[in-house]
């Protein structure tokens, strides 16, 4: 299976994974193991709640949300966050386990430095205060996938406290302005990630992966800032581009690398807050904001019929101990370094400060500065992935004004691709666009059609001659056809990719795809390969 | 005689040809199978040792000895992970379990071409102080069998049993005291949370030493209390533990609660002038249960000190009471969450149960530990519950502080070591030691030793004379954190003076005339 793609802002192309992310931090009570349980407050447990939300009188003023999030952004670095396990997405199984990993007797933690700083590049991004000591606990409980019976986390003292995420809302009539927001953040943990637990219910059995295990987090909590999905979703999506700019973390979240929970409580402004519930294991923002309207939505609906919202999570607590085996994580700044300390065993916030990269909010501000571009503008070219390295591309290939090109990028170009459901990535051969475009500015009068027709630039739909073409491929590259044949899902791929290299990126993927398909289940059936 | 098989003695005579490692490795082997009814051994190494002594014998002949190490036969506790070999704790968690990495400590002697005769006994995951709480079996005290002993129990009425009051070795390190005590190995590795390889030492007529916390590598010693763990070296001088302490000393990447500044190798110079030496006798020590015996070799030793001149003090640790049940909450809490690891999941036992993964966990946990282990995770995860954790955790902690600060002190004041007892009496007979249950034993008997664990200071139990019915009785120094060398440098002076009788197993072992040849190593010693 391809890798899925996080598609943000596309309509219809977001694709759900079922992936069960086993997340470590909020396992209590019962264990439901499964996506369609995202909405906690909604199991029927037979249990007592501990917290009742009162009864809400007939005709009251209107209701307010208020929503919490936690974090999970796996932490992108060679090596995990105690040992030197590598660290790779779709490994085979258990194939990236130290024997710290596994928990092996005797074995002990070693902090990764390089975990260390992205955790206070990602605090000193988020305007945190970084603690210049902080401290390493164990969290216990037993899970299959969790091998040592605990995870190392930072309970007590974490590496970074009190910063601000501040993010852009659309707002106005058509939505069409933006105004930005801000959300606390509370703190930055370092901690360890779980295994992946698979269960088999046919042979009612649970295989256990370990490769996962003991990758670094940072577990972001913000506090109960947001008020709606819309909210939520943009501020993880501002988080998530901020994560990629620094480099911390690939923050992908059909992989799992970006994990968000949510707390969600509804009450009317000026009274006491309600009861919270969580949404958690989501797989892409689309489905956060979906999740939290849908969970603010219920609770409204729950408590005006007179119910009562129940929260079963706070029924169980973890045991906590300082972990005995690493000493307090000490940071410096250029003034209190040690001196003659040795470089490779000690950490400079200063100079992590130093090597931050331009972020997200900054991009935009440029841009607004340097194309005169309306800052919702700005934002669509930064939230769409790739959006904004084509678009800086296509200034420097004309000598189009740049009020234009980004008109022409953000209306034309990405309307296409929105009807096409297309992600930027896919888009056609990108010299092409360019060409069109750089045509198109001579403003000879022609109609892009008539361009792209007299450069040969045109979609290639001749069915006929695609068939031709996916044959020459398949008989060009028997092993591939082999692969796919011994079931390797991504083999497919390689041959699309073959095929529309011989068309000049001109042809339609998913077209070949049904092209190969056919001709490759012909040649299961009736044709037998040599 | 048979003592005399200094280390450094023997080193000479591997070096000057006068026995091989081959010879000497089958002369220990030799011994291990005469000496089997002790059960200082639960896994004997013979073909791992027999490999190395051929390969340090092709490394004396070719002139390349690795050092002072090279063709030594040593013995290491069964809770340091051993490659390849087979690593249990006493438990039935971990009976088939094979590490696939060697402890650093355990490396480090390989590197030196020390040869591994065997894993030693110890109570179940060392939890206890006599060596009895094993799934193994309890070992016995080679004391028990020596001409010492038996010449005083002669007296005794017969008809008694032969063999039915033999001694215990003390604990958790027994099997390594007994297999050092009983000449099977020259120096053999403990481990000590709250005196488990002081205790043994002194029960056994040996030196052990506890090094300063973060001296010496705990990576791959399966873990008792992280906080409080430290490899333990037994051996029958102070010269040898100072050779073993040289080599495992210094820092270990995967360990990052070892020092980082480079330890000097450990060359004990011999101490002849103490007059400038400050002894302290911490007041606190002087407990009722005290044996009149111990309390009056302790008290001739400090005349000792005192009669070379050396300033002897009387000074005061005033949280020492609160040690043990400090300890307990500190401990129990540890081992709690040390033991969840052992789900039978990646390794060790499993149970046959397999209706749910809880209940085969709860199986599996109820038939891999002894009573001891399961009563100290059931204390110890009551101490670390969310409502608990700040009235007995917390505190404990603090305590803890007290504790450690009042070594502080004391040094502050001025002392270089302290002097105390190691233990409470000479070695109690099996029968008498089991009357009493593992956790009041343990209180007992850790008295003396546990709260220099708590403070991560050195302490080194050496052998002082014999009690009345013959066994041995030893006294403790600890010293200033990281000045390890200090303590046995004094230990080593110390050592000298009292002349501690050696173990006479003749009897025991008088058909064989290996041991007899083991004279002429007598001869030649570094020492002169």
């Amino acid at each position: 299976m391809a890798a899925p793609v996080l598609r943000w802002g596309c309509p219809g192309t977001c694709r759900a994974i079922a992936w069960v992310y086993g997340v470590p931090r909020r396992r209590r009570g019962a264990w439901t193991g499964s996506t369609s349980s995202w909405i906690r407050g909604q199991s029927s447990l037979a249990q007592e709640p501990l917290h009742t939300s009162r009864k809400p009188r007939k005709g009251e003023h209107k209701w307010a949300a208020v929503v919490g999030l936690e974090i999970h952004a796996q932490i992108s670095s060679n090596s995990k966050l105690f040992s030197g396990s590598q660290v790779c997405f779709a490994a085979p199984p258990n194939s990236l386990v130290s024997f710290f990993d596994a928990s092996l007797p005797g074995t002990l933690p070693v902090l990764n430095r390089r975990c260390v700083e992205a955790a206070v590049m990602t605090g000193l991004a988020l305007n945190c205060h970084i603690n210049k000591k902080s401290l390493f606990d164990r969290k216990h409980y037993f899970y299959a996938d969790l091998p040592a019976g605990y995870q190392i986390t930072q309970q007590r003292l974490p590496i970074a406290v009190n910063g601000s995420l501040t993010y852009g809302i659309c707002v106005g009539k058509r939505r069409s302005q933006v105004t930005t927001r801000t959300v606390r953040v509370k703190q930055i943990q370092l901690e360890q990630d779980s295994g992946k637990s698979l269960h088999d219910d046919l042979r009612s059995q649970t295989l256990v992966d370990l490769n996962r295990a003991g990758i670094g987090l940072l577990e972001l909590v913000l506090e109960p800032d947001l008020s709606c999905g819309e909210e939520a979703a943009t501020a993880v999506r501002e988080l998530q581009l901020i994560l990629q700019a620094l480099g911390t973390s690939q923050a992908n979240m059909a992989e799992g690398q970006l994990r968000v929970d949510a707390n969600v409580s509804v009450h009317h402004p000026g009274e006491p807050l309600g009861v919270r519930t969580e949404v958690k294991n989501l797989n892409s923002i689309r489905f956060l904001a979906k999740a939290i309207d849908y969970e603010i939505q219920r609770q409204i609906k729950e408590l005006e019929n007179g119910g009562e919202i129940l929260n079963e999570t706070t029924l169980t607590t973890a045991r906590f101990m300082p972990e005995p085996n690493l000493p307090p994580l000490l940071l410096y700044d250029t003034t209190s370094l040690p001196a003659g300390a040795d470089s490779q065993q000690v950490i400079n916030v200063d100079q992590i400060r130093e090597r931050l990269p331009e972020l997200p909010s900054v991009t935009r501000e440029r841009l607004i500065q340097q194309y005169g571009m309306l800052p919702e503008h700005s934002f669509t070219l930064l939230n769409e992935v790739g959006l904004l390295e084509f678009f800086q591309n296509v200034i420097k290939e004309t000598r189009a004004e740049p009020k234009k090109v980004t008109s022409w990028v953000l209306n034309t170009f990405l309307g296409y691709l929105k009807l096409q459901n297309l992600a930027v990535r896919e888009r056609p051969r990108q010299q092409h666009v360019e060409l069109v475009f750089e045509e198109l500015w001579k403003n000879e009068g022609k109609t892009p059609a008539q361009i792209v027709s007299e450069k040969k630039l045109e979609l290639m739909q001749d069915q006929e001659a695609l068939e031709q073409l996916c044959r020459s491929v398949m008989q060009g590259h028997p092993e591939v056809v082999m692969d796919v044949k011994k079931g390797n899902p991504r083999a497919i791929n390689r041959l699309i990719g073959l095929v529309r290299k011989a068309t000049l990126g001109r042809a339609d993927p998913a077209v070949i795809k049904a092209i190969l398909e056919k001709q490759l289940s012909c040649h299961d059936s009736s044709c037998p390969p040599a | 005689l048979l003592g005399q098989c200094l280390e450094l003695s023997v080193s000479a005579a591997l070096k000057q040809g006068q026995i091989t490692p081959i010879e000497l490795c089958q002369k220990c082997l030799s011994l291990i199978k005469k000496t089997k009814f002790l059960n200082a051994y639960i896994t004997v190494t013979e073909e791992v040792a027999l490999k190395q002594a051929e390969e340090s014998e092709k490394r004396y002949k070719n002139g390349q000895s690795l050092g002072d190490l090279d063709g030594i036969p040593v013995a290491v506790k069964d809770n340091f992970s051993t490659s390849g070999i087979e690593t249990t704790c006493a438990s039935n968690m971990l009976k088939g379990y094979v590490p696939p990495y060697n402890a650093t400590v355990v490396q480090k002697l390989l590197d030196q071409g020390a040869l591994l005769m065997g894993k030693t006994n110890l109570d179940e995951f060392a939890m206890g102080s006599g060596s009895t709480d094993g799934v193994f079996g309890p070992v016995k005290n080679p004391w028990s069998y020596s001409k010492q002993f038996r010449e005083k129990r002669k007296q005794k009425p017969r008809g008694e049993k032969e063999d039915s009051n033999w001694l215990i070795t003390g604990g958790s390190s027994g099997g390594s005291a007994a297999a050092v005590s009983a000449f099977t190995c020259f120096a053999a590795l403990g481990s000590d949370t709250g005196g488990s390889t002081r205790n043994p030492a002194a029960h056994c007529g040996l030196v052990g030493v506890k090094p300063s916390y973060g001296l010496v590598s705990r990576h791959g010693l399966i873990p008792l209390v992280n906080s409080m763990d430290v490899p333990g070296i037994l051996t029958r001088y102070v010269d040898d533990a100072a050779i073993v302490l040289g080599i495992l000393a210094g820092h270990d990447p995967k360990d990052s609660t070892t020092v980082q500044d480079p330890v000097k190798p450990f060359v004990l110079p011999n101490l002849t002038d103490v007059s400038k030496l400050c002894i302290g006798i911490p007041k606190e020590y002087l407990v009722p249960e005290l044996s009149s015996e111990v309390r009056s070799l302790w008290s001739k030793a400090a005349d000792l000190f005192e009669s070379e001149g050396a300033k002897v003090i009387d000074v005061s640790l005033p949280h020492t009471s609160y040690s043990i049940v400090c300890y307990h909450v500190l401990c129990t809490s540890e081992v709690a969450s040390n033991m969840a690891r052992f789900d039978g999941l990646e390794y060790g036992h499993r149970c046959d149960i397999d209706v749910s993964t809880e209940a085969m966990y709860a199986a599996t946990r109820r038939e891999g530990f002894n009573d001891v282990v399961r009563g100290r995770i059931l204390s110890g995860n009551f101490f670390l519950l969310k409502e608990n954790y700040e009235n007995y955790f917390i505190k404990a902690q603090k305590v803890r502080r007290l504790i450690a600060n009042d070594f502080v002190n004391v040094f502050n004041s001025g002392v270089d070591v302290l002097l105390t007892p190691t233990t409470l009496s000479e070695a109690v007979p099996y029968l008498e030691f089991i009357k009493e249950d593992n956790r009041t034993r343990s209180a007992q008997d850790d008295i003396f030793t546990q709260a220099v664990n708590m403070a991560g200071l050195p302490a080194v139990s050496i052998p002082v004379a014999l009690s009345k019915h013959g066994l041995p009785i030893g006294l403790q120094f600890i010293g200033r954190a990281f000045c390890d060398q200090q303590l046995l440098t004094i230990a080593k002076w110390f050592e000298k003076q009292v002349q501690f009788p050696v173990i006479q197993l003749q009897e025991l072992l008088n058909d064989c005339s290996s041991i007899l040849e083991n004279e002429k190593l007598a001869s030649v010693s570094l020492k002169q």
